[in-house]
């Protein structure tokens, strides 16, 4: 490992660690206001929401709404799989298995 | 208090902690793949690829770093757009913080180390069901130590082949980080409010695509929790209206 990688890993390890630990580590001395704690709730699909949309409709950095788009095609198998089994290993593994079925078999999607 | 728990009852919550990860385990199998085919081309040395896994183990923060280093990115700046995209782990610390404050610090500080989108959207389940026992925490464990050993073996896995086969790269593998959201994301959306926080999540994350470091995850991510607030004082305020 060089320098610059051993800078760039501890100083990532330093503020991820950090993020993740701040609030266990005063938990017990924190007291949260009760319009917070009706807050939390939305916290995780608002999350994963703000990351998965741009993922599927700008694969490559740049916007593809279209039918050759595979990674918009898996998202719209897997959310209707999802709806319909209700089952977190059935949605992505139908999920997985349309994006490559898709690239197997439509020619011409390169990336 | 979680001495007195049977250890039985630990292992069992330990066990079924890592069993309900299971299928979030089969969506990291081709992330961590990916990260480490690209890391592998990216001009990190084989043993920083790794040590990145173990001692950051922030699958998004790892892709989107590996990429900026490629670019020759100053170090200041890969750091600080690791903790604009990891800044989401203290809202779900935030979540968790109520079930964990009776935890001495020995298991605050792995629970901490180990807090991943997957244990959190596994875990914050088993915190809504009873816990007689008092043994909820090992749930927690079974789920990062199963998430911890799966990601560190598929990142091993992607490095060597990703020096192999040139184009691993180009198979599209990261496309499993959103599928693997999207089943994380559906058992959430079981109301009105939790509807239009996840549209104006999604909305406002493509409305600030462009913005630097990635703070769109966060800027959007605020719009929907506000909005789901919003919406559920809005259908409070009209359930209590038509109350004769």
């Amino acid at each position: 490992m060089t320098a610059t990688e051993i800078l760039m890993i501890a100083g990532m390890m330093a503020v991820t660690f950090g993020i993740r630990y701040a609030l266990f580590a005063l938990a017990g001395r924190i007291r949260m206001a009760p319009w917070i704690e009706d807050a939390l709730k939305f916290i995780p699909p608002a999350v994963l929401t703000s990351i998965t949309l741009p993922a599927v409709l700008l694969p490559r950095g740049a916007w593809d709404v279209s039918w050759s788009n595979p990674y918009l095609v898996a998202a719209l198998v897997a959310t209707a799989a999802g709806a319909w089994t209700r089952n977190l290993l059935a949605t992505i593994a139908i999920g997985l298995a349309a994006f490559f079925l898709f690239r197997l078999l439509v020619p011409g999607v390169t990336f | 208090m979680n001495a007195a728990a049977p250890l039985h009852a630990r292992r069992q919550e330990l066990l079924a902690g890592a069993r309900d990860t299971f299928p979030l385990l089969l969506g990291a199998f081709p992330f961590g793949m990916i990260y480490g085919a690209v890391a592998a081309t990216s001009g990190l040395t084989p043993a920083a690829v790794m040590a990145m896994s173990a001692f950051v183990f922030a699958g998004a923060s790892q892709f989107i770093a590996v990429g900026l280093f490629a670019a020759q990115t100053p170090v200041a700046i890969i750091v600080l757009t690791t903790f604009v995209v990891n800044l989401r782990h203290m809202l779900y610390s935030a979540t968790l913080l109520p079930h964990l404050s009776h935890l001495p610090q020995r298991w605050r500080i792995p629970l901490a180390f180990w807090l991943t989108d997957e244990t959190f959207a596994v875990t914050v389940h088993r915190y809504g069901r009873p816990d007689p026992a008092g043994t909820r925490h090992w749930y927690q464990l079974g789920s990062s130590l199963a998430m911890y050993l799966n990601w560190q073996l598929w990142c091993l896995v992607g490095l060597l082949m990703g020096s192999r086969i040139p184009d691993a790269s180009g198979w599209g593998l990261d496309v499993a980080m959103p599928i693997t959201f999207i089943g994380m994301i559906l058992p959430f959306v079981k109301s009105a409010p939790m509807a239009v926080c996840v549209l104006t999540a999604g909305a406002a994350a493509l409305a600030t695509v462009g913005l630097p470091y990635k703070l769109g995850i966060l800027i959007a991510a605020f719009a929907g929790i506000g909005a789901g607030m919003a919406a559920e004082k809005f259908s409070r305020a009209r359930a209590q209206a038509l109350r004769p």
